[in-house]
């Protein structure tokens, strides 16, 4: 598992390879902590590289959107999600607490 | 014609650090047993959730038990079997949640039995003071 993170001046860009699962959540939580305890709550969680997400994942996605939200226009928002994944979380009825884009550059410029 | 059923066994340590495992065992079972690849991710996702919900609930933390999980190619598809000997935790037993709320009401729980039960064709659970817990998932091609 490997997390990355580009601070942008408008936004920070997080990217996550490989599963999200209960083992590997608090890694990525910690990693949004940390953006947000900085003071910047516009984030795009880049999920090109995620294969898969449990509801573990999912509801530290929504943990850092109720986050972000609470402040003047910040936001979570995801970019790159394949078909299994926007799928899995249409099923579960969490898909609308996100916007998703097709491409990291459009999030970023969603800003 | 009918098909032989072939079965897998493995068992893992109830922990987190088995899930990816777990996952890689029954991507592999079903992808052989010829499920498409959304019905191979609905397996792999249902069967994560289950184990979460047993190293959660069942055993009530990490490194309290075994999980032992036994894959069946059947004709129509896959049948996995999961073991615990944690306390019985019967999944039809609750309620489903509601998240058509707000963001900020939205509670922190709930939606790993959500995507079981939408995931899969048929789950049956049962559980005994002899043989411990056995829930029992199907997925048909």
């Amino acid at each position: 598992m490997k997390i990355t993170t580009t601070q942008y001046k408008r936004c920070d860009v997080v990217q996550m390879d490989g599963r999200i699962d209960s083992n590997t959540v608090p890694k990525l939580k910690e990693v949004f902590s940390t953006i947000i305890d900085s003071g910047r709550f516009k984030i795009v969680f880049d999920m090109s590289t995620v294969d898969f997400i449990s509801s573990s994942g999912v509801w530290v996605l929504i943990d850092t959107q109720k986050t972000c939200k609470r402040w003047n226009r910040g936001e979570l928002i995801i970019a790159n999600v394949n078909d299994k994944i926007q799928h899995s979380l249409d099923l579960a009825g969490l898909k609308h607490f996100f916007k998703i884009y097709n491409d990291v550059t459009s999030a970023v410029g969603s800003f | 014609m009918v098909l032989p059923v072939l079965m897998n066994t493995i068992t893992v340590p109830g922990q987190f650090s088995s899930l990816a495992e777990i996952g890689e065992f029954v991507t592999q079972t079903a992808e052989a047993a010829g499920l498409d690849e959304n019905a191979v991710y609905a397996v792999q996702l249902a069967v994560d959730e289950a184990c979460t919900n047993i190293i959660e609930h069942a055993y009530g933390g990490e490194g309290l038990g075994d999980i032992e999980c036994t894959c069946n190619t059947v004709e129509e598809g896959i049948e996995i079997t999961l073991r615990d000997t944690g306390e019985s935790f019967d999944p039809n037993s609750i309620p489903e949640p509601d998240f058509n709320v707000p963001l900020e009401e939205l509670a922190l729980s709930g939606a790993g039995l959500l995507l079981i039960r939408k995931l899969m064709d048929d789950i049956r659970y049962k559980s005994s003071p002899n043989s411990g817990n056995e829930l029992i998932l199907v997925k048909r091609k």
